[in-house]
């Protein structure tokens, strides 16, 4: 608990300060979108402050827990893949189920992941390292989970004639969208591609500058990097995957039968 | 897979003889008390109707009545919400949806091809059974719709006409018992539409197809059926021989 007043400090007035900075440039970059008739100033008005608010949690709690052991950690991060999968759920209002489909493909993605990096020693089992690194691969989880269902949704619904002259020819549901499926998990990977592929070229992620800051050898830090991106795809390829082949089961009704259809247009009238 | 290569030449032969004479099975189709029901809206309400094998039946009616609704409960697209459909005294749901399907088989108003050849697309329902057909096949199918040499061709570069008779093709590969075609002409100019009315009539004349058309089209409706079914809001309000039924719908408009 003595960890709390002394972060309190000169440090905490600083880093209000620059929020109050970063949420001024926000602002006006809202405002000028505005301008051009783009209106996302309720939402990023929220998106701050919520942001702002949890992070400002997160580093109490952090603080509060510095010491704790790998359960705290693991529990921690279970409320955060909790809260990612009712974010990505909030994209699929017409689907049953959305948020236990969502935290599924979230949870699996990161577990995965999470174990990998424990298991090669990658990561270590300590709070302040666990809840970051994991928070990472979790919210990339999510927002892969949530491309690639979107993608999905939007690809059976331009495509449902297809689909059903396809059904009518007697081909298994599963055949009838597997075009839909590939370009959905593609779709939710590709920005995790990109990140990689730019890695070190065009950005020099947060994890590194990190490590380098705080004395680590700069070559183990690039490498620890290549390692953490790495893993933030194979946990979006995970969820991707997860998620797409659950809504794929929940497109159909066991006669092969296009539900998704009906939902999507029942939800939209 | 490999039990179906060693009888392939034996199926090809059985495949040659039905694309040329038709199938062999003729099948009835029956509704009893036929419904549905999404969202509280009455798409199709308490259709009982008996197509006899080999008979065709021209549903007709105004815009919303149900008719495409109707026919996709056929082919059981979807699921109907009261009622069943007999197909040859078998209640619909004790048949696996596939194998229905291959039976009862569908066109569209519009053929919705997949990307990719002609040929890809006319052996697509053989396929998803695991069988291939042969080009000699392909061929003879493609004469049938009158589009001999077509194979190689990408169906993106087909005129509408072509691309409805692709699908007519697609869908008599399935050898199918059963036809239903869901205004099959209605997004075509005039010529084209003719000529794909004239190649249906062939197609279930020749094979002696049961045949249930959706049409808003009356005489149309008159040249390709002797029955006529009409519905409206869902129900059926006449059935009876063609011309009877329509000369009563012109009077009572």
């Amino acid at each position: 608990m003595s960890l709390l007043p002394n972060s309190l400090g000169h440090e905490t007035i600083l880093g209000i300060a620059q929020a109050a900075g970063a949420i001024a440039l926000c602002l006006a970059v809202v405002l000028l979108c505005r301008w051009f008739g783009v209106r996302a100033g309720r939402e990023a008005t929220i998106s701050l402050a919520r942001g702002l608010m949890q992070m400002t949690l997160v580093g109490v709690v952090l603080a509060l827990l510095l010491h704790g052991n790998v359960l705290i950690g693991l529990l921690i991060l279970l409320i955060m893949a909790v809260a990612a999968a009712v974010t990505a759920s909030s994209r699929l209002p017409e689907i049953p189920d959305a948020l236990l489909l969502s935290f599924f493909a979230i949870a699996s993605g990161a577990a995965v992941v999470i174990v990998a990096m424990l298991a090669m020693r990658a990561l270590q089992s300590d709070v302040t390292i666990l809840v970051p690194v994991g928070s990472m691969i979790i919210a990339n989880a999510m927002n892969a989970c949530a491309q690639a269902a979107e993608r999905f949704k939007s690809e059976v619904a331009a495509h449902v004639g297809q689909i059903e002259a396809g059904l009518a020819l007697g081909a298994d549901p599963a055949a009838t969208v597997a075009p839909f499926v590939q370009r959905a998990v593609y779709a939710s990977l590709l920005p995790r591609l990109d990140m990689l592929k730019s890695l070190g070229l065009v950005w020099i992620p947060g994890v590194m500058a990190g490590m380098m800051v705080s004395g680590v050898n700069p070559f183990y830090a690039g490498i620890y990097q290549f390692v953490v991106v790495a893993m933030i795809l194979a946990s979006s390829g995970v969820a991707g995957l997860f998620i797409t082949l659950l809504l794929r089961s929940r497109a159909f009704t066991p006669a092969a039968q296009l539900t998704l259809r009906e939902q999507i247009s029942t939800k939209r009238h | 897979m490999s039990d179906r290569r060693v009888d392939v030449s034996k199926r090809q032969k059985l495949d040659h003889s039905s694309l040329e004479r038709g199938s062999q099975g003729l099948v009835a189709l029956q509704t009893k008390k036929l419904s549905r029901v999404v969202a509280g809206k009455v798409l199709v309400e308490d259709v009982s109707v008996e197509v006899r094998a080999g008979e065709v039946l021209a549903v007709v009616g105004p815009s919303g009545a149900g008719k495409s609704s109707f026919l996709r409960l056929l082919n059981r697209l979807d699921e109907p919400t009261g009622g069943t459909v007999l197909v040859n005294g078998q209640d619909y749901r004790a048949i696996a949806p596939k194998a229905l399907r291959r039976r009862v088989g569908m066109v569209m108003q519009r053929p919705y091809l997949f990307p990719g050849t002609v040929a890809a697309n006319i052996a697509f329902g053989p396929a998803q059974r695991g069988e291939t057909l042969s080009a000699a096949e392909v061929a003879l199918l493609l004469e049938q719709v009158r589009l001999s040499g077509y194979q190689d061709r990408d169906v993106i570069s087909l005129s509408g006409g072509e691309a409805q008779r692709v699908g007519l093709a697609r869908t008599i590969a399935n050898a199918p018992e059963a036809f239903l075609l869901d205004e099959p002409t209605s997004a075509l100019d005039e010529l084209a539409a003719r000529d794909v009315e004239e190649l249906v009539s062939d197609i279930v004349h020749e094979r002696g197809l049961t045949c249930v058309i959706v049409t808003h089209d009356r005489s149309q409706a008159i040249r390709l059926a002797r029955r006529t079914m009409v519905l409206e809001s869902g129900k059926m309000v006449a059935i009876g021989p063609t011309k009877e039924v329509m000369a009563r719908v012109s009077t009572a408009e």
